[in-house]
């Protein structure tokens, strides 16, 4: 096939306003093809999550620069609980339609976002010799690629968490960020 | 546990499609777009850039898609059977589309036996912001939806073959299936 002439290309068109809805169907069978398609060639269950999380961090990158765009007027975070709060509201709200259920400190370097349940585990059943996959390894991944890109490198895993009196597990999102994170932190101030 | 509300049966595909369309739940069509491009990527990246094995692989995981979803839009929609292929065409463009991703389209471009449409879509929610580079102009990108209308209908014994005919990523003009 020709190609005619030079295209616009889609940075030279305006920022589409991102209300466009697919339904959660077409979503939810894309995710389970996703899934299916990496357990066929991941050895391990930890392949198997990984994959999905490097999956997971191009959809992060590109989120943070879009919403960047559209959502902050360009305005660059460079403060530990202001990216921790952009994903958990701002990222959770455009992606998955609400805000994150909690955001809370362990350490002075470990964070824990929390979700009940996360929109991409909602029609997943972990057959039982899979044992404790996560398929919110997904979410994690986007996690990793906003923090990543915005400059707080830091390890993302999702891990399932019993809450008492009820049956289903929540999901938390660890992130255990960089030395230099803090370092930074520190020489900013408060 | 609430009662899913069901869509009524309108009089025509349209009405049928844009009623399932407002009762079914939705997401955020970029966190679509975007795990559709990481998948695209992936594949990609394993098949070493041989486009012609991605574009069947992607073929492939359609139909394995279309599969399982023509169960859900049998429940949603409550179609009845189509008495001729051109009932069929419509309802996949009007009904199958609309309920799925939302999007509009019109089908048209018969050949004279009635057997070879062609549906234009309005937009590609698989395609925003994308842009093939050069080494992948023979990439069908959105490839995996001719995949999924395949699956699908020949779960209910049609068989097509499904196609793109116009592709705005590859320079052709707006989006369009051709189904014969």
């Amino acid at each position: 096939m020709q190609r005619k002439g030079p295209q616009i290309s889609s940075v030279d068109r305006p920022l589409p306003k991102g209300k466009s809805e697919v339904s959660l169907s077409a979503f939810a069978f894309l995710f389970s093809e996703i899934v299916q398609y990496h357990r066929t060639r991941a050895s391990s269950i930890a392949e198997l999550e990984r994959r999905l999380e490097d999956a997971g961090t191009g959809v992060g990158v590109r989120m943070l620069e879009i919403l960047s765009y559209r959502e902050k007027g360009n305005r660059r975070e460079i403060r530990l609980q202001g990216i921790l709060q952009f994903i958990n509201t701002n990222i959770w709200r455009c992606l998955f339609g609400k805000v994150a259920d909690s955001l809370e400190v362990y350490n002075d370097d470990e964070y824990v976002i929390s979700d009940r349940s996360p929109l991409v585990n909602r029609f997943i059943s972990v057959p039982k010799d899979l044992g404790d996959l996560n398929c919110a390894a997904f979410v994690a991944g986007i996690i990793k690629g906003v923090l990543d890109i915005a400059g707080f490198p830091a390890e993302v895993s999702a891990y399932y968490a019993p809450v008492e009196g009820q049956i289903h597990p929540r999901t938390n999102f660890f992130m255990k960020f960089s030395p230099e994170v803090l370092d930074r932190e520190a020489r900013l101030g408060t | 546990m609430a009662q899913r509300p069901t869509a009524p049966r309108g009089r025509n595909p349209e009405q049928t499609g844009q009623a399932a369309w407002m009762a079914t739940e939705k997401v955020n069509a970029e966190l679509f777009t975007l795990t559709y491009g990481a998948i695209v990527r992936q594949v990609l990246h394993d098949y070493e850039d041989c486009v012609e094995d991605v574009n069947k692989k992607l073929d492939s995981m359609g139909f394995d898609i279309g599969c399982r979803l023509v169960e859900d839009f049998l429940a949603k929609t409550s179609t009845t059977r189509c008495g001729d292929f051109k009932e069929t065409a419509e309802v996949v463009a009007k009904v199958g589309l609309r309920l799925f991703l939302g999007i509009g389209t019109r089908v048209g471009e018969w050949n004279p036996e009635g057997t070879e449409c062609v549906i234009t879509l309005d937009t590609n929610p698989l395609a925003d912001f994308v842009e093939l580079p050069e080494k992948y102009r023979d990439l069908s990108f959105s490839q995996m939806l001719c995949g999924v209308i395949r699956g699908a209908l020949e779960m209910v014994s049609v068989r097509v073959t499904c196609e793109w005919a116009r592709d705005a990523l590859r320079g052709g003009d707006g989006y369009a299936i051709r189904l014969l």
